[in-house]
């Protein structure tokens, strides 16, 4: 209850600094700051612009995490090396025991070129691919908790000398584990971005304030409340922090929606982006901001009032 | 009104500028405060907007204990105090009349625009009523100053040295102003050191003259 009559006016604050008319009565009390103005409309511009690269950052890597993770555990590899002449006699073999391992799908050969196009980033494409003592392999879809990895290792060692089973978690966990780093990663500098904004906004607001000394001396001499004086500067530092971080967050909007498609390239960076739903995210940005400037310059003013009698 | 019992004062630290200072404004009345520069009468009157805070003694106004106001209480005193400076400051961004109507407008009062006009006639500044407060002359800062005191209709008016910067002329237009409020039952306080409008405002009206010197509070004597 008592949270509720805290936060209750904040919030209506936070509001009043967006929606507020410059230039009301309570803001004419303060004078135009045209270098302090700048300044915040410009800190919460670039760091909205940053802050929409590391959310795009953030999305992507988490997609890229998950996806890594389901389409790596949805399969596995079986790879059989034997002399050329018994090579289809033990591919067939290692099929037989594939179909009858639990959890395991339709076991399937891959054919020669698509062999040969796994190669090819070693290689190079005039590689004769033909030529060389390339194992065959098995591509097996599995499925449920019934899928054993371990028993399949060890039955093949036992049934099918040189086929060796690979369940991709030598790669995928590595991968998986950068990945998931990176997401971190864009969610730190998310709040590093946002713990900055609110330093530079908290300083231009202190430069403000101590710019207006005087006049904050002749309204406390005049009988003007703290918050009175506090929520002139709070509504306009609001109102620039929202104003910037919006003009900032539509150009990383438009940043991103510039960077190539997958389609068109392929690889990691092409998928730094929004996908559906996800385009409305980057909207929260100037909200955000609109909340850090409130707090940031709130906190200030008010801390700074105390020295004035 | 305001009611000083005992009271001392004295800067960071130093030795007490003012000792021992009792004193009780009489509602209505007009008060001057005299004394030669340096003896306190700036501090006394700061005491009393409770810009400063008493080191020893007891202080109330309006019946409550000054040194136990918190800051918004400070700020609703001193829409009951109207304070005139001998070098007062103003928002210099706001017009003139925006800069009277202040108190109003911080107090979240809607400001009376008929009542403001004849408030500027009476200080005599309705022509400069868009002006900045840079352009004005000494006389018609302090002139602005004091309807700035007076817009909220106070209980006391307290003015310091606020002839300092002024010719005879402009300063008795201006005690003119003050005996005029205390005519309309405001309680007025003029700390001067200038005995010559002392002895000119008692021409026209009932004051009780306070000196200090020592750091101490005398009724001054009949020759003033």
């Amino acid at each position: 209850m008592k949270g509720r009559r805290v936060v209750a006016p904040r919030l209506k604050g936070l509001v009043q600094g967006l929606l507020g008319g410059e230039g009301g009565k309570g803001d004419r009390i303060v004078p135009p700051t045209g270098f302090t103005a700048q300044l915040t409309l410009f800190s919460a511009g670039a760091m909205a612009f940053l802050a929409v690269f590391a959310l795009a950052l953030a999305l992507a890597t988490g997609r890229l995490a998950e996806r890594w993770s389901s389409e790596l555990a949805g399969s596995v590899t079986v790879r059989i090396s034997a002399p050329a002449a018994q090579l289809d006699a033990r591919v067939q073999s290692v099929l037989t025991i594939l179909q009858t391992t639990p959890g395991a799908g339709q076991a399937r050969r891959l054919p020669q070129d698509e062999v040969a196009a796994l190669l090819e980033p070693w290689f190079g494409p005039d590689m004769p691919v033909d030529a060389l003592p390339v194992p065959a392999l098995i591509d097996l879809p599995v499925s449920g908790r019934d899928f054993d990895p371990e028993g399949l290792a060890l039955r093949l060692e036992a049934e099918a000398p040189g086929a060796v089973l690979d369940d991709h978690s030598a790669w995928r966990r590595p991968l998986v584990s950068a990945a998931q780093r990176l997401r971190v990663l864009g969610v730190v500098s998310l709040l590093l971005i946002g713990a900055a904004s609110a330093a530079m906004i908290t300083l231009a607001a202190k430069a403000a304030l101590a710019a207006n000394g005087q006049v904050i001396r002749v309204l406390r001499l005049i009988g003007a409340r703290d918050i009175t004086i506090a929520t002139a500067f709070v509504r306009r530092f609001t109102r620039r922090a929202a104003v910037g971080a919006s003009v900032g967050t539509l150009a990383g909007m438009a940043a991103v929606a510039m960077l190539p498609n997958t389609s068109a390239a392929g690889g990691f960076l092409t998928g730094l982006g929004f996908q559906g739903w996800g385009w409305l995210l980057p909207l929260l940005i100037p909200v955000v901001a609109a909340g850090v400037g409130f707090v940031a310059t709130r906190w200030a003013a008010l801390k700074m009032l105390e020295a004035v009698r | 009104m305001i009611e000083m019992r005992d009271v001392g004062f004295g800067y960071h630290g130093e030795a007490d500028l003012l000792s021992g200072m009792t004193l009780t404004l009489q509602p209505g009345m007009f008060h001057f405060l005299t004394g030669p520069s340096g003896s306190g009468k700036t501090t006394l009157l700061r005491l009393c907007y409770a810009d400063l805070l008493p080191r020893s003694g007891q202080m109330t106004a309006f019946g409550q204990d000054m040194q136990a106001l918190d800051r918004d209480g400070i700020a609703l005193l001193r829409r009951r105090v109207g304070v005139v400076h001998q070098d007062p400051q103003f928002l210099d961004h706001l017009p003139l009349a925006e800069n009277v109507a202040l108190p109003m407008t911080v107090a979240g009062e809607p400001v009376d625009m008929d009542a403001l006009r004849d408030l500027l006639g009476w200080v005599q500044l309705s022509q400069h009523a868009r002006a900045l407060p840079p352009s004005l002359s000494g006389g018609e800062r302090q002139r602005a100053a004091l309807a700035r005191a007076v817009i909220l209709s106070p209980d006391l008016v307290l003015a310091d040295e606020p002839t300092g910067n002024l010719d005879w002329e402009m300063s008795m237009r201006l005690m003119q102003l003050l005996i005029e409020l205390n005519k309309s039952g405001k309680t007025v306080l003029v700390a001067t050191h200038d005995l010559n409008l002392i002895r000119a405002a008692k021409a026209q009206v009932s004051a009780r003259v306070l000196r200090i010197s020592g750091g101490k509070l005398h009724l001054a004597g009949a020759d003033l």
